[in-house]
């Protein structure tokens, strides 16, 4: 990357993050709440880009989420970046485990074991008392180095958190696209007999994705616990996986940058719609997806391809 | 010294059918081996054997000495042991540069690099002169799937040529490509293998490419090796002639004239 798109970048992180803490607080919250999703559809979409596509990302969003509030409320912990560790780390070694089982299925039987993990844990958490059943618990705000900042403050530490982490690892992820692991994703969803008598392990490379997806919906799922100030199993819930599978198809494969600005338009057209059509949102969200798949199969982003002449990504 | 390749005993049954059987050959460093025999003779079978493709029912298969039985398509790459198909296996959707540079990171560099770029400009520029060995560097650009079969195909062969496998076997090298482009991509690949030193068998049909390019023959006939010897003497064996050839041959005749003959000419 150039120095003068890292500074592109640096001046459009400042004033993404300026624009938000100006913006009203219910728009600021749900800005924050789209930065969130936008980190874990970024790790479906490098997912996608190898040819999978989980339907069980809610899993470590979740499980993100529930430690961020189990460390808050009881342990007293509320350093935001002793949270953020103590969340990835978790869901890290879970997805460890689960993925020496899960990498080894493809196409629909991945999507359908991806699911079915996410929905254990949410019928473990619907039937736990201590975590509030299908209430689930409220999360303390959160601190950074020592400094607790009150109500209004918390939303705003976490909305620079957010954006921080959404520039920081959109960049790395951007770099590990273009190296040699990012292309093997691309190698394994073409071909993965050539990859493999080419030396390539494609369990290691979709363990090693897996695993990368996970940490970044744990993120996603720490920051959604620490602004809205709450977890309840729903996070788990299939539907909420699905939600990221529908921000993935909106904003397409083609870059980083896809799967925050679709999680943004996706917010912003989900709030639009419940407020207009209060009973009927869903469908309003229906046929936006419709029209995505109809009119631009491989998302938003293939705008930006067709713009810069690029041939669009295929879907997966 | 032990050979480069031996397989003993070999064979692989499909419930009641029996593809391939008592294979017993021997292949050392820098051979180039024909492999001929009707469809169903069993070529491919012995080819997806010896590459881990398929695990034979029964016999051992030796490389450098070293058995290679229950060893995946990855661990039998990685034992030296290199593959095209009759029908190239790249990645479709990229470009031939994607699938040059893909194949160097594994077979060369063998570091599943996490942030270092794919395309700097040292390996563009190794990989390239690569492509220009196989005469197809006017396509870097271009997306593998829009490509005609003899890129194609030598790109297929190109890209598993990288990892300087000692053994490199070849399924119908010339199959789908236009009869005036036969000789030039076998040119092409056989200078690039012989640069190698790599022993080499390619499963063929037509027997002018056979007898030009191939030192010695394997001619398959229900699932077994029914001969084995230097090329020449193979094609005129006349049971061969019967039942793996279907025809009669002169080798007099100046289309089965060998490389070397053309190269004296």
């Amino acid at each position: 990357m150039s120095k003068r798109s890292l500074a592109l970048l640096l001046i459009l992180g400042v004033a993404t993050l300026v624009g938000g803490l100006l913006l009203p607080n219910w728009m600021s919250y749900l800005f924050t709440i789209a930065m969130g999703k936008g980190l874990v559809v970024l790790g479906l979409v490098l997912l996608m880009r190898a040819g999978l596509v989980s339907f069980g990302q809610g899993l470590y969003y979740c499980l993100g989420a529930y430690v961020a509030g189990m460390l808050t409320q009881f342990a007293e912990v509320t350093d935001v970046l002793l949270i953020l560790l103590a969340s990835v780390s978790f869901s890290v070694v879970i997805a460890a485990i689960i993925g020496l089982l899960l990498c080894r299925y493809r196409e629909i039987f991945f999507a359908m074991f991806s699911m079915a993990f996410s929905m254990i844990l949410y019928g473990l958490l619907v039937r736990n008392q201590v975590l509030g059943s299908t209430d689930g618990f409220n999360v303390a705000n959160p601190s950074l180095l020592g400094w607790a900042p009150g109500p209004e403050g918390a939303s705003n530490l976490v909305l620079a958190v957010a954006v921080l982490l959404v520039f920081t690892l959109g960049i790395l992820a951007w770099r590990y696209l273009k190296s040699l692991s990012g292309y093997a994703g691309e190698a394994v969803r073409e071909n993965e007999i050539r990859l493999e008598y080419l030396g390539g392990s494609v369990f290691k490379i979709i363990y090693v994705k897996y695993i990368i997806a996970a940490g970044l919906a744990a993120i996603g799922g720490t920051v959604t616990a620490l602004v809205s100030g709450h977890v309840d199993p729903e996070m788990a819930y299939w539907t909420t996986s699905g939600e990221f599978v529908f921000i993935a198809l909106m904003g397409g494969t083609g870059h980083v940058a896809a799967p925050i600005i679709a999680a943004v338009l996706f917010e912003s057209l989900r709030t639009y719609a419940s407020a207009v059509a209060p009973y009927t949102w869903q469908m309003i969200l229906g046929f936006a997806l419709l029209a995505i798949i109809l009119f631009l199969p491989s998302g938003l982003w293939s705008l930006v391809e067709r713009f810069q002449n690029k041939k669009p990504r295929k879907a997966p | 010294m032990s050979a480069l390749l031996k397989t003993v005993n070999l064979e692989r049954t499909f419930g009641a059918v029996i593809a391939a059987t008592d294979i017993n050959i021997e292949i050392n460093s820098g051979e180039i081996v024909g492999v001929i025999g009707s469809n169903g003779a069993g070529k491919t079978t012995f080819i997806n054997m010896v590459t881990g493709y398929i695990q034979p029912s029964d016999g051992d298969i030796l490389v450098r000495g070293k058995s290679i039985i229950g060893k995946s398509p990855r661990e039998v790459s990685l034992a030296g042991v290199g593959r095209s198909f009759q029908i190239a296996q790249l990645f479709q959707e990229l470009t031939v540069l994607d699938n040059i540079l893909i194949a160097h990171g594994f077979s060369v560099d063998r570091k599943l690099n996490f942030l270092k770029p794919l395309r700097s400009a040292d390996k563009v520029g190794k990989v390239r002169s690569v492509l220009r060995e196989y005469e197809i560097e006017e396509y870097a650009n271009e997306v593998v799937s829009t490509l005609p079969q003899g890129v194609r195909k030598l790109l297929d062969i190109a890209m598993a040529m990288l990892s300087k496998p000692g053994l490199m076997l070849l399924d119908e090298p010339t199959s789908g490509v236009a009869v005036e482009d036969k000789f030039l991509l076998m040119d092409t690949v056989m200078a690039a293998i012989r640069k190698s030193n790599a022993a080499t068998l390619f499963v063929e049909h037509d027997m002018e490419v056979v007898l030009r390019y191939a030192d010695r023959v394997l001619a398959f006939y229900d699932g077994r090796v029914l001969a084995d010897g230097p090329t020449q003497k193979v094609l005129s064996d006349p049971k061969v002639q019967e039942l793996v050839v279907g025809h009669h041959l002169d080798l007099s005749d100046v289309k089965y004239a060998t490389k070397k003959d053309s190269d004296h000419a």
